[in-house]
C-alpha cells in the first residue's frame, strides 16, 4: 500500500479546498439559509406540522442531503477532471499507486469536504430552527455512506466528462432534480398514490428518509431498505471504477 | 562479499531498461510502434532522435505507464513494469513535453505531492536541494502561473526528481527554453549523470544530442531504426567534405575530373568533393594534384565533418531497407 501517495493526494485536494474556502464553504451555507428563511420561516409558519415534526425541522435533513449530494459529486468530479484537464494526469498514470489507492485519495477528501459542509450545514440550521437527532450514530452513518458513495459517483463522472459542461450537467440535470423529488421538502404520504409508487424508483428517496429517520423517527421508507439500497449503489459505483481502471477508459491510451 | 561483487558486476552490465517486441496501435488503427526492441544501458545519456509524430513519445509513455503497449514487455530497473509496476515506476522520474503544471499550486506544495504520489517518506531537505539546484528556491512560494515558460519547465523537473528516481525521461526539455536555462539544464543532466542517474532524453536540437549523449537512437515512423553509440555513429555514418573556392568559375567539371565525386555550383565559384570519413586514404592529395594539372587554381580551401544533424536527416529519409 502506498501511503505516502494516498496522503499525498489527499492532503493536495484538502489544500485545494481550504484555498477555495469561500466558494467551498460559504456559498452552500448561504444558500441554505435561504431554504430555511423562505421555506423554514416564512412559509413554513404556514404549514402544519408532518408526523408531529414542525416543517422547519422536517426540511432539516432533506436540505442538508441535498447539500451533501451536490457537493460530493462536484468535490470528486471536479477533483479528477482538473488533472485531465490541466495535462498532470500523466503524474497520476505514471505513479506507483494503485487505482483503489488514488480512489481513497480523492474521494476520501471529496467525502471529507462535504461532510464537514453538511455539518456545517446542520449547525446553521439551529440558528433558524431547533431540532434533535434521535438516532446520532446512525446519522453520522448516513452521512459518511452517503458522502463516500456520491463521491465516487461523482469520481465516475469526472472521469467519463471530457468538458466542464458535461461535468455539471450531471448534477444539475439529474441530481438536483432527483433530491428535489425525493422528499426533501416533503413526505411522500403527500403525493398521489401513483406518484407515491413511481417515486420508490428515486434512489435519493431512501437516503432523505434514512437520513430523516435518524433524526425524528420518522421515515417514508423502511430504514433497512434505505440502509440496503446505499450500499448498493456504493457497491455498483465501485465496480465501475474498478472497470474504468482496469481497462484504461477514458485514461490510459 | 565476493558474491556481493560479483551481483554487482552482473547488476551494471545488465540493461536498466529492456524493451522486447513492444507495438503500439492506438484505437483508431494508428500503428504509433512496431516491434521496438531497446536496451538502456545502466548510468548513460540515451538521446532518442527522429521527427515529429515518430513515436518518441509513446515510447517514453509506454515505459512510463502512461500508455498500455498492444504487446511486448518492458524491464526497469528489473522490474515488469506490468506486472511489478510499483517497483518500476518507484524508480522513474518523468518531465513531459508539455508544460503540465497545477497553475493554482505553489512550486513547494506541488513538488511535494509529486515525492508522495511516488511513495517516498517527506524530506524538506532534499526537496530543497532540488529546488536551490534549479534555481527555483526563491520561487518556492510562488503560484506555477505566475511563473514564465522556462521556470515552469524546471518545476516540473524538480517534480521528477522529488521521489529520487534512478531514470530520468525528459521529453523535449529544451523546447521552448532560453539559452541560459537550456545550459542550466544541461549541466544538470550532467551532474545527475554524475551521480548515477541514467537519462533519457528526445529533443528537436541535434546538436544538444551530439554534445550530450552518449548513445543515440533513431525513430522513423515507429520503427527504431538506428541504436548505436554516439561517436561510431558519426564515424560510420558520417561524410567528410572538401570545399574549395575557385579563383576563376568554371562552367563544368573538366572530362579529366569525371572520375572524382565533385558536385560544382550553380554560379561555377565552388567545388565540392565528398568523401567517406572512415576511409584511410582520403584521395584529398591526389584530387589537388589532379586540379593543378588541370590547371584549376583555387583560393581558398575548407573540409568539414557532417554532423549529427546530417547522419539524423540521411538515416531517416533513407528508403527502407537500406539503412545498415
Amino acid at each position: 500500500m502506498n501511503i505516502y501517495g494516498i496522503r499525498a493526494i489527499y492532503h493536495f485536494e484538502m489544500a485545494r479546498t481550504f484555498r477555495t474556502l469561500w466558494e467551498s464553504i460559504v456559498a452552500p451555507v448561504l444558500t441554505t439559509s435561504l431554504y430555511f428563511i423562505v421555506f423554514g420561516k416564512a412559509i413554513g409558519s404556514r404549514m402544519g406540522d408532518i408526523d408531529n415534526v414542525s416543517y422547519g425541522a422536517f426540511i432539516i435533513p432533506g436540505l442538508v442531503m441535498l447539500n451533501l449530494l451536490n457537493e460530493s459529486i462536484s468535490n470528486a468530479s471536479f477533483g479528477i477532471y482538473m488533472p485531465k484537464w490541466a495535462g498532470t494526469i500523466y503524474e497520476l498514470l505514471s505513479a506507483p499507486v494503485s487505482w483503489f489507492e488514488v480512489l481513497i485519495g480523492y474521494v476520501g477528501a471529496a467525502a471529507t469536504k462535504s461532510v464537514m459542509l453538511g455539518l456545517l450545514i446542520l449547525g446553521t440550521a439551529r440558528i433558524f430552527v431547533p431540532y434533535e437527532i434521535a438516532h446520532p450514530v446512525w446519522m453520522v452513518a448516513f452521512l459518511l455512506l452517503t458522502a463516500v458513495t456520491f463521491s465516487l459517483f461523482g469520481f465516475i463522472i469526472g472521469l467519463w466528462a471530457d468538458s466542464f459542461q458535461k461535468l455539471q450537467a450531471v448534477p444539475l440535470l439529474i441530481v438536483t432534480p432527483l433530491t428535489f423529488l425525493g422528499g426533501a421538502f416533503y413526505s411522500i404520504d403527500m403525493l398521489p398514490p401513483l406518484w407515491q409508487k413511481i417515486t420508490l424508483f428515486n434512489p435519493v428517496v431512501y437516503l432523505i428518509s434514512g437520513f430523516r429517520w435518524s433524526f425524528y423517527g420518522i421515515a417514508d421508507v423502511d430504514v433497512a431498505v434505505s440502509i440496503g439500497m446505499t450500499f448498493g449503489f456504493l457497491m455498483t459505483c465501485l465496480i465501475f471504477v474498478w472497470w474504468v481502471f482496469k481497462t484504461g477508459y477514458k485514461i490510459r491510451h | 562479499m565476493k558474491t556481493a561483487t560479483a551481483a554487482m558486476t552482473a547488476n551494471s552490465s545488465t540493461p536498466i531498461i529492456s524493451v522486447r517486441g513492444v507495438n503500439k496501435t492506438y484505437a483508431g488503427g494508428f500503428q504509433a510502434l512496431k516491434k521496438i526492441d531497446l536496451d538502456i544501458k545502466r548510468g548513460e545519456i540515451f538521446a532518442l532522435l527522429g521527427p515529429n509524430g515518430a513515436g518518441k513519445t509513446t515510447l517514453i509513455g509506454l515505459i512510463c505507464g502512461i500508455v498500455k503497449a498492444t504487446s511486448g514487455t518492458i524491464i526497469a530497473d528489473g522490474h515488469d513494469i506490468m506486472r511489478d509496476y510499483r517497483a518500476a515506476r518507484a524508480t522513474i522520474g518523468l518531465v513531459p513535453q508539455e508544460l503540465h503544471t497545477d497553475a493554482f499550486e505553489s512550486v513547494w506544495a506541488t513538488v511535494k505531492f509529486s515525492r508522495g504520489l511516488f511513495g517516498k517518506a517527506p524530506d524538506a531537505a532534499y526537496l530543497e536541494k532540488v529546488l536551490r539546484d534549479l534555481s527555483l528556491w526563491d520561487k518556492r512560494n510562488a503560484k506555477i502561473m505566475t511563473l514564465s515558460g522556462g521556470m515552469k519547465r524546471r518545476v516540473l523537473i524538480a517534480k521528477a526528481l522529488a521521489h529520487e528516481p534512478t531514470i530520468l525521461f525528459l521529453d523535449e526539455p529544451s523546447a521552448g527554453v532560453d539559452v541560459e536555462l537550456r545550459h542550466d539544464m544541461w549541466r544538470m543532466v550532467r551532474t545527475l549523470r554524475a551521480q548515477g542517474t541514467t537519462i533519457i532524453l528526445t529533443t528537436h536540437y541535434i546538436e544538444e544530442a551530439e554534445d550530450m549523449a552518449d548513445r543515440i537512437g533513431v525513430i522513423s515512423k515507429g520503427e527504431l531504426i538506428v541504436v548505436e553509440d554516439k561517436a561510431v555513429l558519426m564515424r560510420k555514418l558520417g561524410k567528410k567534405q572538401l570545399t574549395l573556392t575557385l579563383r576563376r568559375p568554371m562552367t563544368g567539371i573538366p572530362a579529366g575530373l569525371s572520375a572524382w565525386p565533385l558536385v560544382l555550383s550553380d554560379d561555377g565559384h565552388v567545388l565540392v568533393y565528398s568523401f567517406d570519413a572512415q576511409e584511410e586514404e582520403t584521395g584529398i592529395a591526389e584530387l589537388l594534384r589532379t586540379l593543378a594539372e588541370h590547371g584549376i587554381e583555387f583560393k581558398d580551401l575548407r573540409s568539414r565533418e557532417s554532423s549529427l544533424e546530417d547522419i539524423f536527416v540521411s538515416l531517416v529519409h533513407r528508403p527502407k531497407g537500406t539503412q545498415e
